[in-house]
């Protein structure tokens, strides 16, 4: 789901660092009001464990490879707006360093994950898990419904961010300029890839790992709790 | 006392959650068994095969940056070792570098304001 550079037209991608500017702006006010230092080990964390868990790469029929996110995890423990911050830098990183995702796409790809899916996966949690106690089966089971809705989310996004280039960037004799799949394509394959299986890896480490935390430090869990 | 326990369990899962991490970190290698490219992360060349040509733009724009460690790998490590080892050591810096900027711009962040720290 890291967009490469060269696959979306300098319009889509100036549009998304206008967008996400404007997102990262908003997170650094609202992280001024509610980030507490006793979050600041968390936040740390929950970049480290974004990062490593986007290393593992799963392969599914046809060739083609995807990975869980972890955003939606970052979300329920840190609170959405810090979920931002630390997927975004995760994100920046894999560009920079790692070439994983363009440096013109930064912006479109934290927009998909480190905003789409933090954001709906957080209150898809919190309305699933509503009332539900600390620990309980409901609560992780409401934990691995977020991620996986979540990360078919952010896998739409992508999709149709790649599928409209065709449409809107052409040579003048008609060639595409930049990613070459139309949204008929794109949309049904990178769809499937995250229903069929991406998904069930995100909603499989979302429950286990809520589930561990809840084991290890309940009251953590609390403070975003439905 | 009871505040002081908390804290203590808090420490507790912290570390226990690093421990994952590393031992994620080791066993990060088991991602490179999944040869294939994600959909809509091909290289150039691959593109070529596909298409039979490379987009115009997309060609002049995939050259914008050349990431040092690009594809988590390090250019002087080769082999199946090499690559393994590449990948931890890739992992290892990677996790280092956020899990530091996240940690400081925490830092950063709370430190205007004092009275967030209860």
């Amino acid at each position: 789901m890291h967009i490469p550079d060269g696959y979306l037209g300098p319009a889509t991608y100036g549009t998304f660092y206008g967008i996400m500017g404007f997102i990262w702006f908003w997170s650094g006010k609202m992280l001024n009001r509610v980030l507490k230092t006793k979050q600041i080990p968390w936040l740390a964390l929950g970049a480290a464990f974004s990062f490593i868990l986007m290393m593992f790469n799963i392969p599914i029929p046809g060739g083609s490879t995807g990975h869980a996110v972890g955003a939606t995890l970052a979300a329920i423990i840190l609170g959405p707006w810090a979920a931002v911050m630390v997927i975004s830098i995760t994100l920046i990183i894999q560009a920079l360093l790692f070439g994983d995702g363009g440096i013109t796409a930064i912006a479109a790809n934290s927009f998909n994950m480190a905003f789409i899916m933090p954001f709906s996966g957080y209150y898809i949690y919190k309305i699933l898990s509503a009332g539900a106690p600390i620990g309980s089966k409901r609560q992780i089971i409401a934990a691995g419904i977020s991620g996986y809705i979540s990360l078919n989310l952010a896998a739409l996004f992508c999709a149709i961010e790649l599928g409209l280039q065709p449409i809107i960037a052409l040579t003048p004799d008609g060639t595409p300029l930049y990613c070459p799949y139309p949204l008929s394509v794109s949309i049904p394959v990178m769809v499937f890839g995250h229903i069929a299986i991406f998904g069930f890896v995100e909603a499989a480490v979302t429950s286990l790992m809520v589930a561990y935390i809840a084991k290890l430090d309940p009251d953590l869990l609390k403070i975003h709790h439905g | 006392m009871a505040e002081k326990e908390k804290t203590n369990q808090e420490t507790r899962a912290i570390k226990k959650l690093w421990i994952v991490i590393a031992l994620l970190c080791f066993l990060s290698p088991l991602g490179l068994l999944a040869s294939g490219t994600a959909w809509g992360e091909w290289s150039s060349e691959q593109l070529r095969t596909m298409l039979g040509y490379i987009p115009e733009g997309l060609e002049r724009l995939g050259k914008i940056w050349n990431a040092l460690l690009a594809d988590y790998s390090i250019p002087s490590l080769h082999g199946t070792a090499g690559n393994i080892l590449s990948y931890i050591i890739s992992a290892v810096i990677g996790v280092g570098l956020v899990s530091f900027i996240s940690f400081i711009l925490g830092k950063i962040i709370t430190s205007r304001h004092g009275k967030n720290d209860a």
